[in-house]
């Protein structure tokens, strides 16, 4: 992709204008309600928050956590689907200007078309797209032509375990910034990120990718945020958020509560 | 090699690793050393000494003598209920224990529908006098209590899962989780030829043992190089790769297997994915599944725990695609009767898995000269409680 073409993107625009302290949030669409979906997206960007991932739901959810193994499963009952969720974004682009990105498992992305699911995406003003079980190489064989075309960042993971070399082709492949998973664990199970990352996120640290990284899995509260934001541009935060959202059903008043609480001191 | 795996891990265009990133390391691993292990002899020589002593293989292909009189045709039982815990699933978890301690791993986690899965890897764990933690859906916990309380005796840890339908699938869900979670001293025992490459293949070649005996028994028992037909019942589809393996080039072979249709391929209660199942990506795998159009495993039935999943190993989605293998599906009550049949003509309680395999003779031309051969992959110690209920003893 050409420099300018890149430009255009607004995870792009994000980290050039912003260097630290960035805060990503996850929510499944679809939860608590329906048609949350909007409003949920309004609320983080008025809260400050610069960079949102709406979950697609997925029936098996392997890489994740009993809180969005919940959502999903309300999500669904709740009658969300790809089909909705682009409906319900058809017009997001008139009231949000952070970037967004949709994360999701890939079947639900397969059986909607790869192509399709691509062009929906610049068409409602998706910037980029998280999806685990899409593995480079597949991703690299089959379908990076679509995402080039659409101008949407496929964004990829690293974790403890992943090696430097595997490390060097993932920040090659990237474009807008790397999801770096804290720790080897599925989401909303992390223990204090201080206690075993140090380490990890330091090694990482002195790599010097070209790419911007993020953190998540295991960022939760204030402290989990700022010590990632020590090792990184920002992190991500999916399941304490998805909990703050069961526990509040008011969204103006929870969401604004939840970024607040994560942003204090930063 | 038209329908074994390539070196992408694919079986035609089904198959491949669709991993998140946290299963690279583990997985990449497994594929660079699993073949390499496998063929060295000291692998070897130990697979095979506890095939023969601890297993008790090779396990016997019986003439059913009643059974072809009734069908007016031949019929071989291939004996793997004769197994050590009761089905063929001990073959592949010695391999994998024995492949996991090579890979330096001291923790061994698995899934369980039936229970057999997890019994068998409950039991190389204490063989082998490493942890075992078997992850099992709630519903299968209280469904199959006897085979909870073996892995207990055996030292598994048996963890119940809530999640979803409560069955196998959910079970899987996991399993995975847990193994994203400990990366470093753990290795899955995935009791079927699903979930990433390499484990299709892997599963096959522990059970490949199963078409290798039938060969070698079936020329010194008949002098016949090659059975007219082979049938076996098809779940993940581990005992149906074991009994087709070595035939799959002797193309002359007639290759059946038997889905669940449960209530019927027509009703929502069914787990015959090849019958109504469209491809798509679950555990990893591109395969058959059974799912809505947006994408969504739905929820598979039969009474069989052991069959009772929504997908199918990558090589028979590409066996029934290429239409070397033919798939049929019996349902629940068929499959009830073809193992009262069975009990009464030979004096043997088929598994309601196996039973499927049964079911299929019913649907199936024979000819007298016919050399059918049919894998009786389990036991039906583990089902009385269902027969006694249906049959009302």
């Amino acid at each position: 992709m050409k420099k300018n073409e890149n430009m255009k993107n607004r995870i792009n625009k994000l980290f050039n204008n912003k260097k630290e302290n960035i805060l990503s949030v996850y929510f499944t669409a679809g939860f608590p309600n329906l048609n949350d979906t909007v409003e949920i997206i309004q609320q983080l960007e008025k809260n400050g928050v610069d960079l949102v991932e709406i979950g697609i739901p997925f029936s098996d959810p392997t890489a994740d956590g009993p809180i969005i193994q919940k959502s999903s499963e309300a999500a669904l009952i709740n009658g969300m689907s790809l089909n909705l969720l682009f409906e319900q974004l058809k017009t997001i682009r008139e009231s949000v200007n952070i970037p967004l990105i949709l994360m999701g498992y890939f079947n639900p992305v397969f059986q909607f078309g790869v192509e399709r699911f691509c062009q929906k995406c610049a068409e409602v003003g998706i910037d980029g797209a998280i999806l685990p079980d899409l593995p480079l190489h597949e991703f690299d064989n089959e379908y990076k032509s679509f995402f080039k075309e659409y101008n949407l960042h496929n964004i990829l993971l690293i974790t403890p375990q992943t090696s430097e070399s595997r490390i060097n082709q993932i920040d090659a492949a990237s474009e807008g910034f790397i999801y770096m998973v804290s720790s080897s664990s599925t989401t909303g199970t992390g223990k204090k990120v201080e206690d075993f990352q140090q380490d990890y996120f330091e090694r990482i640290k002195q790599m010097n990718m070209k790419n911007p990284r993020l953190i998540g899995f295991g960022i939760s509260d204030n402290a989990t945020f700022k010590n990632a934001c020590k090792y990184a541009e920002g992190a991500i935060i999916g399941s304490a958020f998805v909990k703050s959202l069961s526990a509040n059903p008011n969204l103006k008043e929870s969401i604004a509560q939840f970024v607040k609480n994560i942003q204090k001191n930063t | 090699m038209k329908y074994q795996v390539d070196e992408n891990g694919y079986y035609g265009e089904f198959g491949g690793a669709w991993i998140p990133e946290m299963m690279y390391t583990n997985i990449d691993e497994l594929k660079r050393r699993y073949l390499e292990i496998m063929e060295s002899a000291e692998f070897k020589n130990e697979f095979d000494l506890l095939l023969k002593d601890y297993v008790g293989r090779p396990s016997p292909l019986y003439f059913a003598k009643r059974l072809s009189e009734h069908y007016n045709t031949n019929i071989f039982l291939k004996r793997e209920d004769l197994n050590h815990t009761g089905s063929h699933k001990l073959n592949n978890t010695i391999g994998q224990i024995l492949l996991a301690q090579k890979l330096g791993k001291t923790r061994i986690i698995a899934e369980t529908g039936a229970g057999q899965h997890g019994v068998a890897t409950a039991t190389v764990c204490a063989l082998k006098g490493i942890k075992c933690v078997v992850y099992m859906g709630a519903l299968d916990v209280s469904r199959q209590a006897p085979n909870v309380k073996k892995m207990k005796m055996l030292g598994a840890k048996v963890i119940p899962v809530h999640s979803g339908n409560k069955t196998l699938k959910d079970a899987t869900n996991e399993a995975m989780r847990d193994w994203i979670n400990n990366p470093v001293d753990t290795h899955y025992i995935i009791g079927s030829v699903v979930g990433p490459h390499p484990y299709p293949d892997m599963v096959a070649r522990f059970q490949s043992v199963i078409s290798a005996e039938m060969k070698s028994q079936l020329l010194a028992q008949t002098g016949f190089e090659l059975p007219t037909r082979i049938i076996a019942c098809v779940g993940g589809g581990s005992n149906a790769a074991g009994a087709f393996y070595h035939f799959l080039n002797d193309e002359q072979v007639e290759l059946i297997g038997v889905e669940a249709a449960g209530k019927g391929v027509d009703t929502n209660e069914t787990a015959a994915t090849l019958t109504v199942g469209t491809i798509g990506v679950l555990h990893a795998s591109k395969t058959m599944l059974m799912q809505n159009s947006d994408g969504q495993i739905t929820e598979p039935y039969s009474i069989s725990a052991g069959l009772d999943y929504p997908g199918i190993g990558p090589m028979h989605a590409n066996l029934h695609k290429t239409g070397r293998a033919k798939f049929l599906a019996a349902t629940d009550e068929e499959v009830l009767q073809a193992a009262l049949f069975l009990t009464q003509k030979e004096g043997i309680i088929p598994a309601l898995e196996s039973a499927h395999a049964l079911a299929g003779l019913e649907k199936i031309r024979m000819q007298p000269e016919d050399v059918n051969v049919i894998n009786l992959s389990g036991s039906g110690n583990k089902d009385m409680e269902t027969y006694l209920d249906y049959f009302g003893y």
